[in-house]
């Protein structure tokens, strides 16, 4: 294998130096130099604005997610209890906060999971709906991006049940791309899930069809703002 | 079967008349980068499936629309195209470097760097890794390096099945066909065609089940789901691999990429060397350009990200194995490089006139269309004269709107031409006389005397009755045949410039002569 290795880098170091090509120095040919950067990094649209928020609707409702608002932090257990009346069964993840489940109707059963105790597949599948919050949400794109951490869960919560439910935070939601790259930046390494939307496939003649393999369901509840 | 100058096509022959198998169904090749006969000839028999031309005519007109107006939504859509494009170039330019930090930085969150020459290697290493999982069954998400090295064909014979999980996939893996786009494998089949391959090939359909993509999409979901959920590996491949921090990136939209990313618990990508970026901040460039030029979407459904492995969270088994394949030979000539820039989001083959009418069975290639026309024959290299890859970079009018669609600025109509001056380069060397090459010396003998050269153009009156009432010739005779191969040539006029020049100049019959006179004043 470090053969392998080897003769790839070296393949690479000759291909590069030109050496016997006989196109070298051809005019068209691509030259290395400082990347440009001139497009748009920042925004004049402020982070948990009501432009932002309203973009990031608008995106959101296009991809068939459905949106709830929250005033502030004491309604969110209300409206978790609105939006999951219905739902068997839920999971959600060992951070997060407790208080957001205190309103929810006795017949929904919860279960806790975590790094250390984590449910299994078949136990998820048999699950209604997740509940966790996020990182960073991008109004630009309509992404909302998880990044691991306690009040987020292992990425299997999110993915198995039907049902999603996010909580947003105003303040958590940029314009722009590059401004949620910036904070994730921070921590690289932790295993992120953008989700835009809906589980959807464009496989068929090109037309989008939500609903396949992921959460079919996506409800983002934002929270003041 | 039709020949390619005395050579055999390479295309499998298909069973007479199987009630089993699609009209357009390509079969299974030897060589995933190089079947079928060369593209002249394969676009004259793709030309005559309608209902494939009607079924790409309408898929790409929708991806078009959608894409101009989610591009046209980016006030620094150009900005984001000249980044993405010297990110790329400067890529290249340090590919050994970043590709040594990026193995450093993945090995050192629990991953595993595999490197691998050729395709056979490729295949050999993960066939090897799944072994010792003492697993025979894998699920895959979409990868096009995957389908470039053949993965499937070699882990079946090695007795290991390999269930694909994006669903133009599986269409194309049930229908024991092959791809016909980067992104949508099975652009190539309608609404229609999908669930008659659903009905004759998967196990358990949902009773009643029309062709509504909705019901469609939800009998894949049923027919997976169980696959997902006692799946112990998969494979998939990367879209981007940052060398700055060890990251890892699948781009999807159905959910299946997570599935198989995030269940199992060994997980073996598959990456061709040239999709590292330098750095994870590179990606607020490429995930704009990339969403919105594949299918057309502000972003795309999931995203995944990750590094090596995170103990508690998705696969603690990860591996990649960093596939060369013949991107060091288009490496070296450094004009055809630029096609490694590519970054998989088929925006050039949605654009272009030619793929929309041939399909993509027509470039015997996993990658078709303009990309494709550039990329395979640099991959394969030539194999000499007669080999069919030869004529992919002249499967081009070179009319310039897959360069105009680029998300990272790849000439490709200059590429095509440069590929194909390599071509002919080749043939000179080789003291090959070709038809062209007889044509353009019999025309310079014409065009070097202006006497030699008005005669010609009397002659062209016999042009004008070949073409009668129709004002163009479809066939001319031989040898000048090969001309009117793939073009028509519109009928001469009536009167050449220098009729009617005589006819109007009366007194001044030699327009060079007095072109002479007005340069000397």
């Amino acid at each position: 294998m470090s053969e392998a290795r080897a003769e790839i880098l070296n393949r690479i170091a000759l291909a590069l130096d030109g050496v016997p090509s006989a196109v070298a120095s051809m005019p068209g040919a691509e030259r290395p130099q400082e990347v440009p950067r001139a497009y748009r990094a920042d925004s004049e649209v402020a982070t948990g604005s009501a432009q932002a928020l309203e973009i990031l609707v608008d995106r959101l409702v296009d991809y068939r997610a459905v949106v709830h608002r929250a005033a502030s932090e004491c309604d969110i257990a209300g409206v978790v209890a609105e939006v999951l009346s219905d739902a068997g069964s839920l999971v959600y993840p060992d951070g997060l906060d407790p208080a957001w489940l205190s309103k929810l109707p006795a017949s929904v059963v919860t279960h806790e999971d975590s790094l250390t105790a984590p449910l299994g597949v078949m136990e998820l599948d048999a699950i209604d709906a997740v509940l966790t919050a996020c990182r960073v949400a991008v109004a630009d794109t309509g992404t909302i991006i998880l990044d691991g951490q306690p009040d987020q869960g292992r990425r299997a919560i999110t993915l198995v049940p039907d049902t999603h439910v996010c909580v947003v935070y105003a303040q958590q939601v940029v314009h722009l791309l590059p401004q949620a790259i910036t904070q994730l930046a921070l921590h690289p390494t932790r295993p992120q899930t953008w989700i835009a939307g809906p589980s959807a496939t464009s496989d068929i003649e090109l037309n989008r069809v939500e609903g396949v393999h992921g959460p079919r369901n996506l409800h983002v509840i934002i929270v003041g703002g | 079967m039709s020949t390619f100058l005395g050579i055999p096509g390479l295309r499998k022959t298909q069973p007479a008349h199987d009630p089993n198998i699609l009209p357009g169904t390509a079969p299974i090749p030897d060589e995933p980068l190089r079947w079928g006969q060369d593209f002249p000839h394969a676009a004259r028999e793709a030309l005559k499936n309608e209902q494939m031309r009607r079924n790409l005519g309408h898929a790409t007109a929708t991806i078009r629309a959608k894409r101009a107006q989610v591009v046209g939504e980016a006030p620094d859509w150009e900005d984001l195209r000249d980044t993405g494009s010297q990110l790329k170039i400067n890529t290249l330019a340090a590919l050994p470097a970043l590709l040594e930090q990026f193995e450093t930085n993945f090995t050192a969150r629990g991953g595993t760097v595999h490197w691998a020459r050729d395709a056979q290697e490729a295949n050999e290493i993960v066939t090897a890794l799944i072994k010792a999982t003492g697993e025979t069954e894998v699920v895959k998400v979409k990868s096009m390096a995957t389908q470039e090295i053949g993965l499937n064909e070699y882990l079946a014979e090695h007795d290991i099945a390999a269930y694909e999980t994006d669903l133009a996939e599986l269409i194309v893996q049930l229908g024991e066909d092959m791809p016909s786009h980067i992104l949508v494998p099975a652009i190539h089949r309608n609404r229609a065609e999908i669930k008659d391959i659903f009905l004759r090939r998967m196990e358990h359909t949902p009773e009643g089940m029309t062709d509504a993509p909705r019901e469609l999409a939800m009998a894949a979901r049923e027919h997976l789901r169980k696959k997902f959920l006692a799946a112990k590996v998969a494979i998939s491949g990367a879209n981007f691999a940052a060398a700055d921090t060890g990251t890892l990136t699948v781009v999807e939209s159905e959910g299946n990429g997570r599935m198989c990313l995030t269940l199992p618990e060994t997980l073996i990508t598959v990456m061709g060397i040239e999709k590292i970026i330098p750095s994870f901040t590179d990606l607020e460039v490429f995930m704009q350009l990339l969403p919105r030029s594949s299918t057309g979407e502000r972003m795309n459904p999931y995203t995944s990200l990750w590094t090596g492995v995170t103990p508690g969270d998705g696969p603690q088994n990860v591996h990649i194995v960093l596939v060369d394949a013949g991107r060091t030979k288009a490496l070296a000539d450094d004009v055809g490089r630029a096609a490694l820039k590519c970054i998989r989001c088929s925006a050039c083959l949605n654009v272009c006139p030619v793929y929309e009418r041939v399909g993509g069975h027509a470039y015997g290639s996993v990658y078709p269309g303009p990309i494709g026309a550039i990329l395979t024959p640099q991959l394969t290299g030539s194999t000499g004269h007669s080999d069919p890859n030869n004529s992919l970079p002249f499967a081009s009018s070179l009319c310039g709107a897959c360069f105009d669609a680029c998300p990272v600025k790849i000439d490709i109509p200059s590429l095509l031409v440069h590929l194909r001056a390599r071509v002919v380069d080749e043939d000179k060397a080789a003291h090959r006389p070709t038809g062209w090459g007889a044509a353009m010396s019999a025309a310079s003998y014409v065009m070097a005397d202006s006497k030699r050269f008005a005669l010609a153009e009397k002659g062209t009156g016999a042009l004008r009755a070949l073409a009668g009432k129709k004002g163009y010739v479809a066939k001319l005779p031989f040898p000048a045949n090969g001309w009117t191969q793939s073009r028509d040539l519109p009928a001469p006029p009536k009167e050449t410039f220098r009729q009617w020049w005589d006819r109007t100049h009366p007194q001044d019959s030699d327009p060079a002569t007095q072109n002479n006179g007005d340069n000397n004043e």
